[in-house]
């Protein structure tokens, strides 16, 4: 059920209390991290802002910051549904936050180190061999290969989501190539550019250096034989790519080249791209093509993507590649089930973010529960991404549960289940004024031999369908600028 | 720079050109069409064989029309140098460049992509016509604004220049050769009204008639047209003034990255034709052979620019 109630200006449905709001304590009355905000907004014109929401859309219509919808013929490049409400999260939430994502993500590179070393977590029994010899995301190509500066996990997007005051989950790790920071970028300098008045009332910790923070933190990741500046390089699938804007606003933004896999070649050794004046050497490629596709020499050899043979030159140790080869085990959607036990493996200490509780069906006694309880649970496939092929029991129709129910049970190890949660939600601006939407969070994790660098904030991605608790932009999800205060 | 970039910038460029050299054909078709007078004769064809595209509009269409053959310059998907296609050409190569490009550049081409197309989704009847071309030459010379005024003097922008006066001077070119019968000498010291018509459009079709004028004065000669199309330096879209600005930008890579390359040798023969003939030998020698001569050799010239600086694996 959803009340009204009206201000002067700007009419505010409420969620009917099932669900966190982050923005309101209560009926008119703001949360602390959205009290200027709120002061702002109940004084602002809904029509001002409408003609601001279309003013955004405009912007990133002619700034080319779209995303390729697969299968669609008609939409090749679409906008990202683009909401002119922040995400506001405090300075002391985002302090445990971010102390809770370092201590993961330097597990999860232990742990990467550990399974293609000596496996120890197995030998203790903590993670069962079968999870790791019949994963597909296990690579063994990777077995006793160091990578330069022991790093695995150059950037990695942890996705959170929040139930309560003090309750946030990890709902998966993106620990392969995560996507969606240059929303985050380009949200905020919309923001900026919109309402300059918002950011004069308090302070909002910055995000624009990403860029150059990736750029320092990959070239500090080259290998050790390195002499003068690394070159750096990021390889895309090309252009028609869905994440091709982002791969293009980063290279950008870094300064160094955009190559695709017909630019490079293999020259003496050594990664090389097709210049103007001849075959130039990469020293760290920030490669956005999938392990399978990146050597049609080791892995798929149907690839057109990748570069025969830049595995060898890896494994020689004469390139960076980030993130590893391999990295995909650790955010397997099976393994993430262990990662409360991986962080204390690795560090000692209890994981500081709780992880969503997640029944394996390749276990059949979970399955059971899992069949019995379908109407109730959200199940994902393992090696799922995007929202594809996934089924949200509360949301679904009797048909699309029995459908999935066919699928599961004739391949229950490809699937996970988990209870759904009361995702928070944040207003966005509809038509009808402000109104309650599920949202989730991608803080974006950056790891080179010096050090670990968290951008505070992070891209929160908003389901623009009310009631819907999937935000995926593939899904018709919506972004936000996100903020960390400074307080 | 990667040898990729370097033919996006290139092609981006050239596409762009070319979006509007065929709207300035279009333009010039449709004016001699409405101020001619006497018995319609067909000004189409001669306008696609200029854009090399007559032939895939024979297979495409029974006879010419005014309409289809618009349709066929301005916004058919067939047709891949139509305005439409050009555009959306020189727009897919901006997006793999776009790391060379500045913001500004990049915001006029898809400004310019997403306008244009805007008007060309449905056939666009005659009464728009005007105003669509406008805003097709409106919107690629911002794109050309922006990259004169943002872009460093690097590599990057020598491409994009080299782009521009290939295809340009391949444009003059094409419009000399498609015509060049009419500008041939005749015993009549005064040429007829047909002729008239015929000079004028070729003048128009480079946008150099007012620019004609005040060069050569009100009686228009079609010595002084070849005079003015092929060796006046001033004329931004004579052969001699593209070729030079191709050597020149030529000369700023060989500078740039220490060594010269076979195409500068054929670069600076190019240029040479224009500085050791006056009009009359060209004459001597037969203005078609001559022209041929030159499309060849642009040809060449362009291939050899593409090998030199490694555009394909």
């Amino acid at each position: 059920m959803i009340e009204e109630i009206s201000s002067v200006s700007m009419v505010v449905l409420m969620s009917d209390g099932r669900f966190f709001d982050e923005m309101w304590a209560g009926e008119d009355a703001a949360r602390s991290p959205y009290a200027a905000f709120h002061d702002w907004i109940t004084d602002e014109d809904p029509a001002r802002l409408r003609a601001k929401q279309r003013e955004a859309e405009e912007v990133f219509r002619l700034t080319g910051i779209t995303f390729n919808v697969y299968g669609r013929k008609e939409a090749e490049e679409r906008l990202i549904p683009f909401d002119i409400v922040p995400r506001v999260i405090s300075g002391r939430e985002w302090q445990k936050l971010s102390r809770g994502i370092e201590q993961r993500v330097v597990a999860i590179n232990a742990f990467l180190h550990d399974i293609y070393h000596r496996q120890e977590i197995l030998k203790a029994g903590r993670v069962p061999k079968e999870m790791i010899a019949g994963n597909e995301a296990f690579l063994p190509q990777m077995m006793g290969v160091m990578p330069p500066g022991g790093i695995y996990t150059h950037i990695v997007g942890i996705d959170l989501v929040r139930t309560g005051e003090d309750e946030f989950f990890v709902l998966e790790d993106n620990a392969r190539t995560p996507s969606g920071v240059s929303y985050m970028l380009e949200n905020r300098e919309t923001m900026l550019r919109m309402f300059p008045e918002l950011f004069a009332k308090q302070k909002v910790r910055n995000v624009s250096n990403y860029p150059l923070r990736l750029q320092k933190s990959l070239a500090e990741s080259a290998p050790s034989g390195t002499s003068g500046d690394p070159t750096v390089a990021l390889l895309t699938p090309g252009s028609f790519n869905s994440a091709y804007f982002e791969h293009s606003f980063l290279a950008n933004n870094m300064g160094v080249e955009l190559v695709e896999g017909h630019d490079l070649r293999v020259v003496d050794g050594r990664l090389c791209m097709r210049t103007t004046e001849g075959y130039k050497a990469i020293d760290v490629l920030y490669r956005r093509v999938d392990d399978d596709f990146l050597d049609p020499l080791n892995f798929r050899h149907d690839s057109t993507l990748g570069v025969p043979g830049i595995f060898d030159v890896y494994r020689s140790g004469a390139v960076t590649l980030a993130n590893a080869p391999g990295t995909g085990i650790s955010d397997d959607k099976a393994i993430y089930s262990y990662m409360p036990d991986i962080v204390e493996f690795y560090t000692g200490e209890k994981a500081i973010l709780q992880n969503v509780p997640t029944w394996r069906c390749s276990d059949p006694d979970s399955l059971k529960y899992v069949l019995d309880n379908l109407e109730e649970l959200v199940v994902k496939e393992v090696h799922g991404s995007g929202g594809y092929g996934m089924l949200v029991g509360p949301a679904s129709s009797k048909k699309e549960i029995r459908d999935f129910r066919k699928k599961l049970e004739a391949r229950p190890a490809n699937y996970i289940a988990q209870p759904t949660l009361a995702l928070s939600t944040v207003p966005i601006f509809t038509k009808q004024g402000l109104a309650p939407r599920h949202v989730d969070l991608r803080p974006f994790v950056l790891m080179s031999p010096k050090g670990i660098r968290i951008t505070p904030g992070g891209l929160t991605r908003v389901a623009m369908k009310k009631g819907s608790l999937v935000v995926n932009s593939s899904q018709g999800g919506g972004t936000k600028d996100t903020w960390v205060l400074d307080d | 720079m990667l040898g990729k970039t370097a033919n996006g910038l290139y092609w981006m460029f050239r596409y762009l050109e070319r979006a509007e050299n065929n709207a300035r054909l279009i333009e010039t078709g449709q004016r001699i069409a409405l101020t001619r007078s006497g018995a319609p004769t067909d000004e189409w064809t001669p306008v696609m064989k200029t854009t090399g595209t007559d032939a895939s509009f024979a297979e495409k269409y029974d006879a010419v029309t005014k309409e289809s053959a618009i349709d066929w310059m301005l916004r058919d998907a067939d047709n891949p140098s139509s305005v439409r296609s050009s555009i959306e050409a020189a727009r897919q190569n901006a997006r793999m460049v776009r790391t060379a490009l500045t913001a500004e550049v990049w915001g006029a081409m898809n400004g310019c992509y997403i306008d244009v197309k805007g008007k060309l989704t449905r056939r666009v009847n005659e009464r728009d016509l005007p105003n669509v071309l406008g805003l097709i030459r409106q919107r690629t010379a911002l794109v050309r604004g922006a990259t004169h005024g943002t872009m460093l003097r690097n590599d990057s922008y020598d491409f994009a220049r080299i782009g521009t006066f290939l295809e340009r001077a391949d444009n003059t070119a094409r419009i000399l050769d498609t015509k060049y019968y009419v500008l041939l000498p005749t015993s009549a010291p005064v040429g007829s009204q047909l002729d008239n018509i015929q000079w004028e459009t070729i003048l128009r079709s480079v946008s150099g008639a007012a620019g004609f004028r005040a060069a050569y004065g009100q009686t228009i000669k079609p010595t002084e047209i070849v005079r003015f199309l092929i060796l006046d330096k001033r004329m931004p879209r004579s052969l001699n003034f593209c070729c030079s600005k191709i050597r020149d930008n030529l000369g700023y890579l060989a500078s740039e990255y220490g060594d010269k390359r076979k195409s500068h040798q054929m670069a600076d023969d190019l240029c040479r034709r224009f500085m050791s003939h006056d009009v009359d030998s060209i004459f001597d020698y037969g203005l078609h052979e001559y022209i041929q001569d030159v499309v060849t050799a642009l040809n060449a010239l362009g291939h050899q620019i593409e090998r030199d600086y490694r555009f394909f694996a």
